[in-house]
Parts: C-alpha cells; structure tokens; sequence
C-alpha cells in the first residue's frame, strides 16, 4: 500500500509475475532513490508464471554456445524473430538464471553441484534448466520472496489497472480500481511497466489461469500503441482433455512418448522420425510445438486417434520412463494425472491434445522494453520484443520474463530519473534558477504586446508583431529569475507559474485574431472591416503545438434565426 | 432422464449488507470430474453473479481457492464433487481469517508475517553472478526442497487451533518458509531469522496438534519444520550456556 508520498511513485509495475517482479528488483537495484510500486490484480505469488512447468533455457555447458541458442530460436520462431534481440537475448540469459540461483531458486542438481540441464522441443543441446516440473512456481516463489527484502517497492495487491494516464503524449501513471473497498484512484509515476501476461482465455480451451485476460495488452492497445505480430498464438501439443491442463514438455525431453490410438509413435510419419529409444533432439517427440500440435490434427484427420467426452487425444506413454525418474523430474505430472483424469502414468499412459499455450505476440517493443509511448515499457507475454516470432520455443519464455523483465526494469528506472516531476520541474525552472529575467518586465510587455495588437482595432501587421513578441517572451521567460526561494506562501513562484499561463493564453488569442480575416464583434480589423460570413460564420479552436497555437475551425450551430446584417 | 445434481451450501457476506454470514443453497449439476470450484463456477456464471470468491490455475499451484469443504481446509480445484456424494456439501471461507466478503479472506497478517522472517537468501558476501553458481549437491537440494514446495494457500493456518486462538503467532507457513531458507546450503541467514522464530509467538506457542501438515495439499509437513525449529533453537540456547561465543554457524 501506498507510502507517505500517497499514491505517488517514480515506477509503477503493472503485473506481479516472473516478469513484473524481475523488473521492480532490477529498478530497485539500478537506483536506491527511486519509488517502485507493483500493482496486480492477484497477490504476485498468485501470477500465472507459477504455472510454467518444464524449465527455462540458457546456455550453461562447454557443449553449447550461445550462437547455437540464437539458431535455434531463429529457426523456432520460422525466422520471424528479430535477430539482433535473439542475440541479445542468448547473451544475458546465462547471467539471469544464475542471478536467480543466487536469490535460491532450488534449481534441479547433476551430482556434482551444478545446475542440471534438460532437452527441449526444438533445441539442439541441452540447455532448460529446471526444478522438476514446478521451475515456473519456484522461480516465482524465489522472486517473489526476494522482492520481500526491498523496502523501496511498494505493492498494490488486488488492485485492477483501468486505464493509463497519458499527458501530452507521456505516460503519468494509471487509474486502478481497489478490489478490497471498491476504490478508484489515480495512480502516479513516471514510467509503467506493463508485465500483465498472455491472454489465453480469448480461447475456450486453454493452459492458461483464469486471471490471462490480456488486461495490459488492452490499455495500452487503447492508448495507441501498437500490438505486434497478435495472429501468432501457440498451441501447447500436450493438454489434459476437457481441464486444458498443461503437461509440460519435459515429459518427452525426459524421455515420453506421444502414440495414437495403435500405440504407434505416428510423428515419425510427418517428417520427424526415426523413432528411437532415447530422446534425440529436434526429432519425434522433441520437434517444436507447432508441428507437433499440427501432427495431432493431421493424425485426428486420419481417423487414428482416440475420442472421449472432450474430443480427440492421443497418449503420452511416459510408462518406460519408470517411478523412480517420473518421481524425481516430474513429479507433478504424476500429481496432475492422477487427479484431473485419474491416470497414473507410471502404470497408463496420459490422454492428451492440443490445447491454446502462449501468445507470441503482444505489446510492441523494442530491445529495451519501451513502447512507441513515451513513459511505457512492457517485458514477458504481455510483449512482443521478437524473440519468438511465429512460434516460441519450449523454456523461452521464462528466460525471456527474466532478461527482458530486468532490461524494461533498469530503462524505465532510468527514463524516470531522467523524467522531471512537478516539484523538480518547479525547482529546477524557478527556484534555483539564477537567469536574468525578470517577471514584472515579460509581463508587461505581453501586456503591451496584446493592447497594441489585439486592442479595439487590429490589422495584420502589428498583430504579426505581437506574435513574434509573445514567442520572444516565451523563450525569455525560461530564464526567469525569482528573488523568493521560500517554500512557505512564495507569491513570487505563483506569479511565475501565473505569467507562463498567461503566455500561453495570450498567444492563443493573438493568434486567433490574426487568422480571422474579417470583423465581426468585438474583433475588429481595419485590414477586413467587412463580416464575412462565407468564410468565417465559424468558431476558432486554438490547439497547442511547440510552434505555437494551431488554428482550426467549428461551424456555427444556426437553427431558426439565419446571419443577416446587424444593424441598430 | 433427469440430470443429476448436488447440493451447496455455501457461506454468504456482503458487507454493509449483512450483519452476519448466512448461509444459501444453490443446486448444480453433479459431475463426476468437476471439482467444487468448477460448482462455484457454475453459480457464479449461471445462478448468482454476485458470489465472491477467489481462484486462477485450477491446477493446485497458485494457492488462490482455498476454503473451508466440510469443515476441512481445502484447494477447491483439487475437492471433487464425487468425493462428496450424495451432499450436501458446505463450502465456507478460510476458518481464522477475517472475511472481507462471501468466501474471501484477508491475507494481509500473513503477508506481513512472511517479510518478517526474511524469505529471501541472506548472505555475508554476495556472489558476483560472473563467478557462476554456488554448487549444491542433490543431497543438500532434498534437505530444503520440500519445505519450497509452500503454495501459500493458508490451509494451514485455516487448520491450526493455535493461530485460531492467538493471531500473533508466527504460523505454519511461515515458519516452514523461514526452515526453508536456514536448510539451504547457500544460505547464511540463520541468526537472523532466529530471533523471530524464538520469541514468544514463533515455535515455541505451537502445541504440536499437526493439523497444519494434514491438511497441507503439497506435502510441506510445516509441523515437523516447526519441531526442528524448537530443537534447532533448544540446542541454540544449550550451546550458547556453553559455548558463550555461539557454538552453530
């Protein structure tokens, strides 16, 4: 809940997940001085990410090499993927996962100490590290935790972001609805992170958490930034029919097979073959998920898989595998078979079919997580940086949460220490200011400017002049000077903040008459001493602009009483 | 033929609405692979949209739908109908919490509990991330590993009479977390979570009844964690009359 600043922060983080929470301990840590809040609608430990099952993948081994991790997720994505992120990417993961070992991430362990890695759909090594098949929960769990130990970040949980603030093309902040009192405020900072996660329930049958709604790609849709590459939806090959609960990938890359209703391996009919024993990679059970998940339709076409109550499935033998390594590395695939449909697959194989996973696409950003709105940064599935382009690989998106989580954190940190808030604004233009200008003299030359050219009788030659005096003042008053520094009832800093008004309104006014050719009422021209109905029966908007007003027009409303000559 | 149904009864509570919790009856159908919140699910989409209750992954890992099922802490993703025929079955919020509204608890004591007892690695140096990992060896992987499994569902503290009567005390959960991170070989944080952990709500106010690790739907055993705990910090003192300069860690 909101510190003494009331509902005022520098950063604010919209999402509590792998990618939200990355992002506030990477803000935290780019600056001690920085306010950092993290808005969710669940509590964070709630967050889908605690759902990922299979791994997260980095380069870890001397058999491996980042340009290999780069290749194939290039290749995964059927090269949509931006390859300057995909580089980037390879190159900050390895620092990510141990950064989180070090925050006690129970990573899986090979005998001697280090981190176990696993196979994955479409990878050529192994790379997926992993802690069994909750590495999603204990990743969370383990950033959640951490960001317990700063106090500089705040959090807003259970509370819905409606809307974001935007002031003159810059973010400032969101409003959000406290589901505890039903409370709608405004909450201020100078840079939003949106890492509020896919949105999977646009679909009936799904992997995905209820909360999957899409809720930060929808705000910041509605504020006109765009959302990338959005046709590119991931179907997991191995859901649990009618729940669309996942069983994660690693329980082929430890070895499980997928089998039509003949007990027959049928990938090796599409390209994928020749089966063997042990897992190879890249081959059979271990393709990538869009052609695995289009085989299962191929092979449902063909009359060869089986039906149940919720459509077609195939099985997921993971029976040779035997209890002990089914124990120990996917331990939870056997909780989740044995209570969603009953099946224990030490003894059964699983009854599984595609179901909707992941969105590839999402809130377009760039290498560094910011949007085309200034103040506005994204990281995780709520974005689109182009790692995944038409299809993600297996254990990328949590090494994705986690680099580009951390990079949004540290450029949105910086862009709000860059960022001026009002009081610095004020302090920074007013009261340490040490300029030559004076306030009474800008004033009163703005106001002899609009007697002269905006007075009782105007023409275009000197209205032109007070136009280029009030744009000369403009650039004169930035370099007022006030005697007053005083924080306590400082009338000299109100008369500034009165005269910048002043100016910007003057403008307006001289700028509108100089664009009425014609005179009409109170605005008289001695260059146009004529009314003009044909071309000015119309009403001036002034809009502003770095140049100065822009002048457009609004017809006159004429309902029973038509323009004649006005005469008295 | 008629389909067949079951019955809930289900605790009520609007604030500003209701002085007290009241109990409603919604009749849905029986199905033998819906799990009580897929009933709740069918209330609130199809009977009574203003029912309030928590839930997400439906797959018993974020720890949002935990409620009272008989009487007895339960995941409502993971309490299928079946396994209560012929019912009625009463679905109530989390016992020992207040209830903010209908089947929702207030988690805020337990939120602050867990930032008490620093959940979070403590070190005297911290590792640069360049010098890679700090190995750990299956065997001191398992001595921590289940105490990590905490889904922070408040079953737990839904089951122990301990906490029902005495709000201060640290709790089940949060004590398991705090076992957790003094188990983990990369940790050096002991001392200063003990102090916690030993005042007069920590370990010592738990009367060892075991509730917690009954109900507990992951296996965490927070009980046999509090237990060591107490001999962890008995040993702590006996060594300290000793061993006045500290004789663990």
């Amino acid at each position: 809940m909101p510190g003494d600043d009331g509902y005022q922060h520098d950063l604010l983080v919209i999402g509590g997940g792998g990618a939200g929470l990355r992002a506030a301990i990477a803000a935290a840590e780019e600056s001690n001085r920085l306010s950092i809040a993290v808005l969710s609608k669940v509590y964070p430990m709630r967050s889908h990410t605690v759902s990922a099952e299979g791994g997260t993948a980095a380069v870890m081994r001397e058999n491996d090499s980042l340009d290999t991790h780069a290749k194939d997720t290039i290749f995964g994505s059927d090269f949509l993927a931006d390859q300057d992120v995909v580089e980037v990417f390879v190159k900050e993961a390895p620092g990510e996962v141990i950064q989180l070992e070090h925050w006690g991430c129970p990573w899986s362990r090979d005998p001697d100490g280090r981190v176990s890695v696993r196979p994955f759909g479409g990878m050529t090594v192994n790379r997926t590290l992993y802690a069994a098949d909750k590495t999603g929960f204990h990743m969370l769990h383990a950033l959640f935790q951490t960001s317990l130990k700063y106090e500089k970040i705040t959090r807003y949980d259970e509370w819905f972001a409606t809307s974001l603030l935007i002031e003159d093309g810059e973010v400032c902040g969101v409003t959000a609805l406290n589901l505890h009192d039903g409370q709608m405020r405004p909450i201020v900072a100078k840079a939003v992170i949106m890492c509020t996660g896919g949105a999977g329930r646009i679909f009936p049958f799904t992997t995905n958490a209820a909360i999957k709604t899409g809720d930060g790609m929808a705000l910041a849709y509605r504020a006109g930034v765009a959302l990338k590459d959005m046709e590119f939806v991931q179907y997991h090959p191995t859901g649990l029919p009618g729940t669309g609960i996942l069983i994660t990938e690693a329980a082929r890359g430890e070895g499980g097979h997928l089998k039509n209703k003949d007990g027959y391996r049928y990938l090796q009919d599409y390209g994928l073959g020749p089966p063997t024993d042990t897992p190879v990679h890249r081959k059979m059970e271990l393709g990538p998920r869009d052609i695995l998940s289009r085989c299962h339709i191929q092979e449902h076409q063909k009359g060869r898989t089986f039906e149940g109550p919720y459509g077609h499935y195939v099985h997921l033998d993971l029976r040779h595998l035997g209890e002990k390594l089914i124990d120990k590395n996917l331990p939870f695939v056997r909780e989740l078979a044995r209570n969603y449909v009953g099946i224990d697959p030490v003894h059964e194989p699983i009854p599984v079919r595609p179901v909707v996973h992941y969105m590839m696409g999402g809130i377009s950003t760039d290498i560094t997580g910011k949007t085309s709105l200034n103040g506005l940064y994204a990281a995780g599935e709520a974005a689109c940086v182009s790692i995944n382009g038409a299809n993600r690989l297996g254990s990328n998106s949590l090494t994705e949460l986690l680099v580009f989580g951390a990079r949004a954190g540290r450029a949105a940190a910086r862009h709000a220490q860059l960022a001026s808030d009002e009081r610095r604004r004020l302090d920074q233009r007013f009261l340490r200011a040490d300029g030559r200008e004076k306030i009474a003299d800008i004033r009163e030359e703005m106001q002899k400017a609009l007697e002269s050219g905006c007075g009782i009788y105007r023409d275009r030659a000197t209205m032109e002049g007070t136009c280029q005096t009030l744009r000369k003042l403009r650039e004169r008053f930035a370099h007022i000077s006030l005697a007053d520094k005083d924080a306590v009832f400082n009338t000299e800093l109100i008369a500034a903040l009165e005269l910048e008004c002043t100016l910007d309104v003057a403008e307006t006014v001289a700028r509108s008459a100089l664009a009425r050719e014609e005179s009409r009422g109170s605005h008289t021209r001695t260059d146009f001493p004529k009314r003009d109905d044909a071309q000015f029966l119309r009403h001036s908007l002034a809009y502003r602009t770095p140049d100065g007003p822009r002048i457009e027009y609004l017809p006159v409303t004429i309902t029973r009483w038509p323009p004649e000559e006005r005469k008295y | 033929m008629t389909e067949e149904t079951m019955t809930l009864e289900v605790t009520r509570y609007r604030p500003g609405h209701d002085r007290e919790p009241r109990t409603e009856s919604f009749t849905v159908p029986y199905r033998k692979d819906w799990v009580v919140l897929d009933a709740l699910n069918h209330i609130k989409d199809r009977i009574d949209g203003t029912l309030s209750y928590r839930w997400s992954c439906r797959m018993g890992v974020c720890g949002s739908c935990g409620m009272m099922v008989n009487g007895v802490p339960k995941l409502t993703c993971a309490a299928f109908l079946r396994d209560y025929r012929p019912g009625p079955i009463r679905v109530g919020p989390l016992a020992n919490f207040p209830v903010i509204r209908d089947l929702v608890i207030a988690l805020d004591d337990f939120m602050e509990k867990l930032r008490r007892v620093k959940p979070w690695i403590i070190r005297a140096v911290e590792k640069p991330v360049a010098d890679g990992e700090y190995l750990q060896t299956p065997a001191q992987l398992d001595a921590y590993k289940q105490f990590s499994m905490c889904i922070n569902c408040m079953l737990c503290y839904a089951a122990c009479p301990v906490y029902g009567l005495e709000p201060a005390f640290v709790g089940p959960a949060a004590i398991a977390l705090a076992y957790r991170y003094n188990l983990d070989s990369r940790d050096e944080g002991y001392r200063l979570r003990e102090p916690v952990l030993s005042e007069a709500v920590g370990v010592w106010e738990c009367t060892f009844v075991g509730e917690c690790s009954v109900v507990c739907p992951k296996g965490v055993d927070p009980a046999a964690a509090i237990q060591r705990s107490k001999l962890a910090g008995a040993t702590d003192w006996l060594l300290s009359m000793i061993m006045p300069w500290g004789g663990r860690r």
